[in-house]
């Protein structure tokens, strides 16, 4: 046993090309993000020693702060949803959904497998309002709401609240499959014992349901906080980070500064940046685990 | 009394099914039925409107003038090719961590762990250098070698979850019956873990058919274009006049997909129900 499983050219067989590319393509760049961070300029051009004045720059930057600002809120708003209404939906399928169970979970996981650049083009559309009305407002006008016809995405006080919409509805499906999931391996004993003791809905979930759930729901909040934190593709598809800076995430400005103006040490900062807001973030949501 | 209670239920948990059917599938029945519509359609008749016929010509331009073909077999042929080794990979690494004996395996596991905290964007501009100076931007296998290395984290991930649950006796008896590690791996390891393989399949291969941020970055050819940069490309290209030929692009886009997921999707389903996914 011990000779097959300790053969050591299988080992290194095994493990060493996957090491290599992961450490060449993942791990470096990062520790090397870091080091361009402490630059100025771009490298082979002006490429000068800054020290941490990138850093000290990076809180005066009022671009940044909005990108902050907005990358949190969609944090919030998109984490809120996708979980949440996931949570939602599993306690309905598990609960009250008699019929047509399975073509019904297939159906709600149907755009979790879309291209995010299709659904953003989609959304597009559904959102537009000249030079037609999309799909949005042609039905809101149709049905006597007119007032409510707005440009969803070409507004700041709307835009954000209509991305976070669309990756809600995306991805919501994805929860919804994970819960439903960690719910059957729920006894159904437990569950039928609360019932005739008198447990209502709400208790039950309080009292029985939550605390089971909880380690799968602190994966889902790490799973979703880790995705938008990210926040990119579906803010470029749909909105190219406008209208202004409205929906402009922090990995946006990010591409702006390296690519666009050329500022790759401003840009690592901003790189880094994203990476501690993650690791951190990730940290205080495991947090809760260690608790109990 | 209660049977009216009952009832209202029923009535209730039907009406909340429907709207959400509706809510789920409506929007992308309304972009296949606005594919087929004529230009004319989009500017005299609201947008729920149904189409009138089946005008073709959207699909035809969108595969020719826009390219469609070429995205396409792009995204197929790097998508799959990391889907290969990135499957590899997690296999092999996750059953050295696991099953086998050697004094790093744990840190290493771990040290495979931090790639899942990794933003892409963080690691962005030094690739782009390192590539740089390999010649290798505007070239497949600047992404396909960026979309294995950050497919591998997560997927050995699930792999070793799966792995920890597997009796070591299996593995004794067929050491026992004299295996040698090669074929214990190819002829007992790998048929045992059909389903996490599958579920790691399937969720890598949604990632790397999305990938936006790496493709726009390193790619600029529109040979070498994907589907999702394509998407972007075509947007551009064909402003926002022609509507039908728009919706038949990220149409042609998303069918393949949805094909794609009913062939698997009791794999999929199952495979996250049953726990790979919780690790």
């Amino acid at each position: 046993m011990k000779r097959v499983l300790g053969n050591k050219k299988a080992i290194a067989l095994f493990v060493i090309p996957a090491l290599i590319l992961y450490t060449v393509i993942v791990i470096l760049p990062v520790i090397w993000s870091v080091y361009y961070s402490l630059y100025e300029g771009s490298p082979g051009l002006k490429w000068e020693f800054a020290g941490l004045d990138n850093y000290k720059r990076l809180f005066k930057d009022k671009n940044f702060i909005a990108a902050l600002v907005v990358n949190l809120k969609y944090i919030a708003i998109v984490m809120a949803g996708q979980v949440g209404l996931g949570l939602g939906l599993a306690l309905f399928f598990r609960f009250w959904l008699k019929n047509f169970k399975n073509i019904i979970r297939t159906l709600v996981f149907f755009p979790v497998v879309l291209p995010t650049v299709a659904v953003g083009q989609l959304f597009v559309k559904i959102y537009e309002i000249q030079p037609n009305y999309g799909l949005l407002n042609s039905i809101l006008s149709n049905i006597g709401l007119q007032k409510l016809v707005q440009p969803w995405i070409g507004q700041a006080s709307t835009a954000l609240g209509a991305l976070s919409a669309m990756d809600i509805w995306v991805a919501m499906g994805f929860y919804s499959v994970i819960f439903y999931g960690a719910l059957l391996d729920i006894p159904g004993e437990i569950i039928e014992a609360a019932k005739i003791d008198g447990c209502n809905a709400v208790n039950l979930f309080k009292s029985i349901l939550a605390p089971l759930l909880r380690p799968i729901i602190i994966t889902c909040l790490v799973f979703s906080f880790t995705g938008t934190v990210k926040m990119f593709e579906s803010a470029l598809a749909l909105t190219k980070g406008g209208p202004g800076n409205a929906t402009k995430s922090l990995s946006m400005y990010m591409y702006n500064v390296s690519f666009s103006y050329g500022k790759v040490g401003y840009g690592s900062v901003i790189a880094v940046f994203i990476f501690l807001l993650c690791i951190a973030g990730s940290g205080i949501i495991n947090r809760f685990d260690k608790k109990n | 009394m209660k049977r009216d209670k009952i009832k209202l239920k029923s009535i209730l948990i039907n009406l909340f099914t429907t709207v959400l059917v509706i809510v789920e599938v409506y929007p992308i029945f309304w972009m296949v039925t606005a594919s087929l519509k004529q230009p004319a359609e989009f500017v005299n008749k609201p947008a729920y409107a149904l189409n009138d016929g089946f005008y073709i010509k959207n699909y035809i331009d969108a595969w020719t003038r826009g390219n469609m073909a070429t995205f396409f077999k792009n995204s197929l042929i790097n998508t799959l090719a990391a889907l290969i080794f990135i499957v590899f990979f997690s296999v092999t690494v996750g059953f050295a961590v696991t099953k086998m004996d050697w004094k790093y395996k744990d840190k290493v596991a771990k040290y495979f762990g931090i790639g899942i905290m990794v933003p892409i964007a963080t690691a962005l501009i030094p690739l782009f250098q390192i590539y740089n100076k390999l010649n290798l931007i505007n070239t497949r296998t600047s992404l396909i070698l960026a979309y294995i290395a950050f497919g591998l984290s997560l997927s050995i991930y699930l792999i070793t979850g799966f792995l920890r649950s597997l009796p070591d006796e299996i593995l004794e008896a067929a050491v026992v019956d004299g295996c040698g590690i090669y074929k214990l791996m190819w002829n007992v390891v790998v048929p045992l873990m059909k389903n996490a393989i599958v579920t790691v399949l399937v969720l890598q291969f949604f990632f790397k058919w999305n990938d936006l941020l790496f493709s726009m970055t390193f790619i600029n050819d529109t040979k070498l274009k994907t589907i999702q940069t394509g998407l972007l490309y075509f947007q551009d290209e064909f402003g926002s006049k022609n509507w039908g030929a728009i919706f038949a692009s990220v149409s042609m886009s998303v069918i393949p997909m949805l094909i794609l997921y009913m062939i698997l999707n009791k794999a999929v389903i199952e495979g996250m129900t049953a726990g790979a996914v919780k690790g």
